[in-house]
């Protein structure tokens, strides 16, 4: 289990991360969250030991990380980052040595993990001439190519389009179920509410939550409700102990103060008119995240 | 998990950057093509030189065998061995030589020179009886000669550290511009691909300027400069020698200079005074190359003493012991050029956007 306890770091007096501390599990994916200037970045790149941090403590299975360590960590910058001018294969191949790997080894593993990413028809072409997306998953394979315990990935699905999306998501996965510990960020709040067993939401340098994804879902649920009916919901804003919060014709979100009044209003409703779905809401991400960055 | 990998040694790492550097390099066709025009150069220099010396070759005479002993000890012409008068005069007939040397009992001399309208003004000055001269201050070398070999030293020097300087330079920044920097320094130390960029820019410019040595030293040899060649050879191996280390010096602050700038376009601001320590030795020994005192200077000054001491080996003008004490004291500002282009490079490779500050790359 990778840990970071009382990350601090200041850039020239201005404090950039304040005692930040969480844990990314082994076998699971972790989901970094936060606003443009957060500290994620700043975080990661602490944890790989490409930045110097002021304070704090990045432990590996208790003991601080070493820099060898780190070489069986994995990297995807958040500038993406390869050498223009290199061949595809070539250039995974290389990184693949710089890990250790002997050439035979380097090479076999490079070949395989590009053809899964789908790059196989594109191995001997040069980064540059390839899209930006299959760019993209170049540089996943560069992150991925030494099997890497720990995996950092900076924003890993920007720039994917939504088949790319779920190719690198499978890889990720099935990188935890070998027993990685694959912590990324991502502004795509709704794949990261798919993707990830544990979240971190981090704000202006400071965690806000740590958690279980399920966990942190049950603690931010309220009683609130969505009903699609076919009559006028109209009559909800009269019921006591309900506050509508969108309503439009038989289509209403409300939170309620109780259970009873829940089933006092599904009375109501089916006895006004059809009722297609009467169910509770769970909050997503993106009103988690609203929540707790505030 | 499996971990089939060890993390590479130091010198691993090292290497495998390196070969890296080398190997892109070579598939430059920029590189190729500049490495090929300039081997192509020297070569011409070194044939026309060889034709230069052609054209001064002596003055073909046929001599028949009786005349042998009569022109053995003169200078400056070229025997052609005829049988007999009558072939000799045949030979003059054909234009095959300007001149001919027969034994005549007639001749108070003892010989005759036949030619075939005029007979070879040099041919019969060098026949004369001159009295011995004697030059109290001999000119060492040639003055047209001492000129060519400044502007060979000097341009090979300009041309390999400006081209391999600036590779260098330009590879540094490419990696902190594409971020691929980022990936390579969580992989290995800064230092080992500090080391390796160094040392790949090195070996690829080192055999540049051995390939250059070998076409002169062969091309000379095959030419029959082999005069110039016994003068020259000493200072073209220490040349060599000086330049591996003015190398490394200049290429450890060459990477320093660029990581501080994050993009192409910024690198001339870090790297101008580089540049400028590189075309100094250039102007300077073309225009003092007669000048003992300057090229004294030059010698021990560790940017300008690749060319400078070499100089002053060729023209007989260094002791001894004079270019060890000056490669001493290249190797010691090469330690120290590497010492603080780590130092700047670790401190600057990963900060991007504005110039870093000198100050603040050498802060520890």
């Amino acid at each position: 289990m990778l840990t970071l306890e009382g990350i601090t770091k200041s850039y020239s007096g201005r404090r950039v991360l304040d005692d930040v501390a969480f844990d990314v599990r082994p076998g699971r994916l972790t989901g970094f969250v936060g606003g443009n200037g957060a500290g994620k970045t700043t975080t990661m790149r602490i944890v790989l030991g490409v930045l110097a941090k002021d304070a704090g403590r990045v432990t590996l299975d208790g003991t601080e990380v070493t820099a060898s360590d780190r070489r069986r960590f994995g990297y995807m910058p958040e500038e993406r980052g390869l050498y223009p001018k290199m061949k595809v294969l070539e250039h995974i191949i290389y990184l693949a040595r710089l890990h250790g790997f002997s050439k035979t080894d380097a090479s076999a593993r490079a070949t395989e993990l590009l053809e899964r990413l789908g790059l196989g028809e594109r191995l001997g072409d040069n980064v540059e001439t390839l899209s930006l997306g299959n760019q993209q998953r170049a540089q996943i394979a560069a992150a991925l190519v030494h099997d890497p315990e720990v995996l950092i990935l900076d924003e890993p699905f920007s720039g994917l389009d939504p088949l790319a999306v779920d190719v690198v998501a499978g890889v990720l996965q099935d990188r935890a179920k070998a027993g990685s510990a694959v912590l990324f960020s991502s502004h795509q709040l709704d794949v990261v509410e798919r993707l990830c067993d544990d979240l971190v939401i981090i704000a202006g340098g400071t965690i806000r939550a740590v958690g279980s994804r399920d966990a942190l879902r049950a603690e931010h649920s309220t009683r609130r409700f969505e009903l699609v009916s076919s009559g006028d919901a109209g009559w909800l804003r009269g019921e006591a102990g309900v506050e509508v919060l969108e309503f439009d014709g038989g289509y209403a979100v409300f939170d309620v103060d109780g259970d009873e009044t829940a089933q006092r209003v599904l009375r109501r409703a089916v006895a006004q008119g059809d009722v297609a779905s009467f169910a509770p809401q769970h909050p997503t991400l993106a009103q988690i995240f609203k929540e707790v960055i505030q | 998990m499996s971990t089939g990998n060890q993390a590479p040694s130091f010198a691993q790492s090292t290497w495998l950057v390196a070969e890296r550097e080398i190997g892109s390099k070579l598939r430059s066709k920029a590189f190729l093509i500049s490495s090929v025009i300039l081997f192509l150069g020297s070569l011409a220099l070194v044939i026309w030189g060889g034709f230069q010396a052609q054209s001064n070759e002596g003055i073909p005479v046929a001599v028949t065998s009786d005349a042998a002993h009569y022109v053995a000890e003169i200078p400056g012409i070229d025997v052609t061995d005829a049988s007999d008068r009558a072939d000799a005069e045949a030979l003059v007939e054909s234009g095959e030589v300007d001149a001919a040397i027969v034994g005549d009992s007639s001749s108070p001399l003892g010989f005759v020179v036949i030619a075939e309208s005029s007979a070879p003004t040099q041919l019969m000055l060098s026949l004369a009886q001159l009295p011995p001269v004697e030059i109290l201050n001999p000119d060492p070398t040639d003055e047209a000669l001492r000129y060519l070999v400044a502007i060979g030293f000097g341009i090979v020097f300009l041309l390999a550290a400006s081209l391999f300087g600036g590779t260098i330079a330009q590879s540094v920044v490419e990696e902190k511009q594409t971020r691929v920097v980022e990936l390579l320094i969580s992989a290995i130390p800064t230092r080992a691909l500090l080391a390796g960029k160094v040392i790949g820019n090195t070996v690829l410019a080192m055999a540049q300027i051995l390939v250059l040595a070998a076409i002169s030293i062969v091309g000379l040899t095959v030419t029959g400069q082999t005069e110039i060649l016994q003068g020259l050879g000493g200072p073209i191996v220490w040349f060599a020698i000086f330049f591996f280390f003015g190398f490394i010096l200049l290429a450890s602050l060459f990477a320093a200079a660029a990581a501080m700038v994050s993009r192409q376009e910024d690198i001339g601001s870090t790297t101008t005074p580089l540049t400028m320590l590189i075309m100094a030795p250039y102007f300077l020994v073309i225009f003092f190359n007669d000048n003992p005192v300057v090229l004294g200077i030059m010698s021990y000054v560790p940017f300008s003493a690749p060319v400078g001491m070499p100089m002053r080996l060729f023209l007989g003008e260094a002791q001894w012991w004079e270019p060890l004490l000056s490669l001493a004291i290249l190797i010691a500002t090469c330690a120290a050029a590497i010492y603080l282009g780590a130092r700047i490079y670790e401190n600057s490779i990963l900060r991007m956007g504005a110039r870093v500050k000198l100050s603040e790359a050498l802060r520890s």
